[in-house]
């Protein structure tokens, strides 16, 4: 798969889908949801896109984006999480576990080049205070283009490399593996459903009545299940 | 007596389509300031002078300056700001208006937007999901709902700053604004519930045992997170967890 014409596309949707977390338009076309899908979709198989893109959507409803904090960047991770999965149309025993293991670190990466990004802007922004503080329209929106383009180029760069670096990495382990396929699916959701509910129970314990809610929606859920 | 500049449908729509961007020079040093700046610059032009105009200039300098706010919200400074400029307010007044903007912008949205809007979606497509809607469903639900709330704050933002002016933060007094969050919080609670098992069960597949010692290891897991609530993140856990999974799983 590491050959350029399939790198590529999922090269140029990670360069979006990163824009997208936090530069140009924030339509949250980059959750995990999204954009698992969408590269999956690439690759000619949304569905196995959507499993691990819910997955992963799971972890990030922990890292909500407020202002100045560092959070992962998911639009580019989950483009290679969704890529790595429907890679394997055969149902390789790891290869979700793989897949998400992979979002998660390129996540975690994606979040610090953000930073960087930011650390970048600031300069470029700092050697071009004058003419901001003249009024130059020209200055201050080349500085809005720059910073654009270098987060659609950051995310591109991320999304190639880490593909580079984690297709063979999951040939390689996937090859090994020997945990029974319906174990390793359990494992990785009931981490990613663990770090959910905690994440749920920090968005609403403050609003009233949410305890008894909470409750009442996984009494429901649970009955949904039993009666299917 | 001075006459009132109107703004018209194609000086709003280009300072919408910019409010898209207002992040895109997002940095540690001025924030949000140089975004300000870019999206108010299309209302600027109708200042006496004209484009490059000495109160054209004066007025974009004074916009691109360190500025904080949640980025939809934005959308409400930058109309009160635009008006305030075309009206002809003192500069020391719009610099401390400005300022005085910066801290509601930035609490309403994080608390409507990130702490309950986009939460309360991405369980609104899990719960779609877990319930075995198709790909496109799924997609949806989650874009459509969260694109109709968050294309619909940045209108109406832009518009009651522009109609508002200075005068703008009694519309920040809405219900919506208010009680909102705290409405979404309930919501995002009952469809959590729901969703989570849902989804649990989608993605690990048939088999009830399995299942339920899942559903148990996440009861507790879920409950250990929320205890550590603010001291340790979750996520980053997980990458720990799920990498000694792949080192146990291709090791033995």
């Amino acid at each position: 798969m590491t050959d350029f014409a399939q790198l590529l596309p999922l090269a140029i949707l990670g360069a979006v889908l990163g824009l997208d977390v936090v530069s140009f338009p924030q339509a949250m076309i980059s959750r995990p949801l999204v954009a698992a899908t969408a590269a999956a979709t690439l690759l000619g198989d949304p569905g196995r896109g959507l499993l691990v893109g819910a997955t992963l959507e799971m972890f990030a409803l922990e890292t909500l984006p407020f202002g100045a904090s560092r959070y992962p960047e998911w639009g580019s991770a989950a483009v290679v999480s969704g890529g790595l999965f429907a890679m394997h149309g055969d149902g390789s025993p790891g290869a979700l576990t793989v897949a998400v293991l992979a979002g998660l670190g390129c996540a975690w990466i994606g979040g610090w080049s953000m930073v960087q990004l930011r650390k970048l802007n600031a300069r470029f922004a700092r050697q071009r205070h004058e003419a901001v503080a003249s009024g130059s329209k020209r200055v201050v929106e080349g500085l809005q283009v720059f910073g654009l383009t270098a987060d659609l180029v950051r995310g591109g760069a991320l999304t190639a490399i880490m593909l580079s670096v984690f297709v063979p990495a999951q040939t390689w382990v996937l090859n090994t593996w020997a945990t029974d396929p319906r174990v390793s699916r359990a494992v990785v959701v009931g981490v990613a459903a663990s770090v959910a509910a905690g994440a749920v129970w920090k968005v609403v314990h403050a609003a009233p009545g949410a305890r008894w809610l909470l409750l009442g929606g996984l009494g429901v859920g649970l009955a949904l299940l039993a009666i299917q | 007596m001075t006459t009132r500049i109107e703004i018209g449908a194609r000086t709003r729509l280009a300072m919408f389509v910019r409010l898209l961007a207002i992040q895109g020079a997002w940095n540690y040093e001025t924030l949000l300031g140089n975004g300000i700046g870019f999206c108010v610059e299309p209302a600027l032009r109708l200042l006496p002078g004209g484009e490059e105009g000495p109160a054209y200039r004066a007025a974009l300098a004074r916009q691109s300056q360190y500025f904080n706010a949640h980025p939809y919200m934005a959308a409400v400074a930058v109309g009160a700001l635009a008006r305030a400029e075309l009206d002809g307010e003192p500069p020391a007044r719009i610099d401390r208006f400005r300022t005085a903007l910066c801290g509601p912008l930035g609490s309403v949205g994080d608390r409507l937007v990130w702490a309950a809007w986009l939460p309360a979606c991405s369980l609104a497509a899990l719960a779609a999901f877990g319930f075995g809607v198709g790909t496109v469903g799924v997609m949806v639900v989650f874009l459509g709902i969260y694109n109709a709330g968050h294309l619909a704050l940045r209108a109406w933002g832009l518009s009651a700053g522009l109609d508002h002016g200075m005068r703008v933060a009694s519309a920040l007094g809405g219900p919506v604004l208010r009680r909102g969050p705290s409405h979404l919080a309930q919501a995002s609670a009952l469809i959590g519930g729901i969703a989570l098992p849902l989804a649990l069960d989608q993605v690990i597949g048939p088999g009830r045992a399995l299942f339920g010692i899942v559903l148990g290891a996440v009861a507790l897991g879920g409950l250990v997170l929320a205890r550590l609530h603010g001291r340790a993140e979750g996520w980053k856990i997980a990458v720990g967890l799920l990498g000694l999974f792949v080192l146990y799983s291709v090791a033995r």
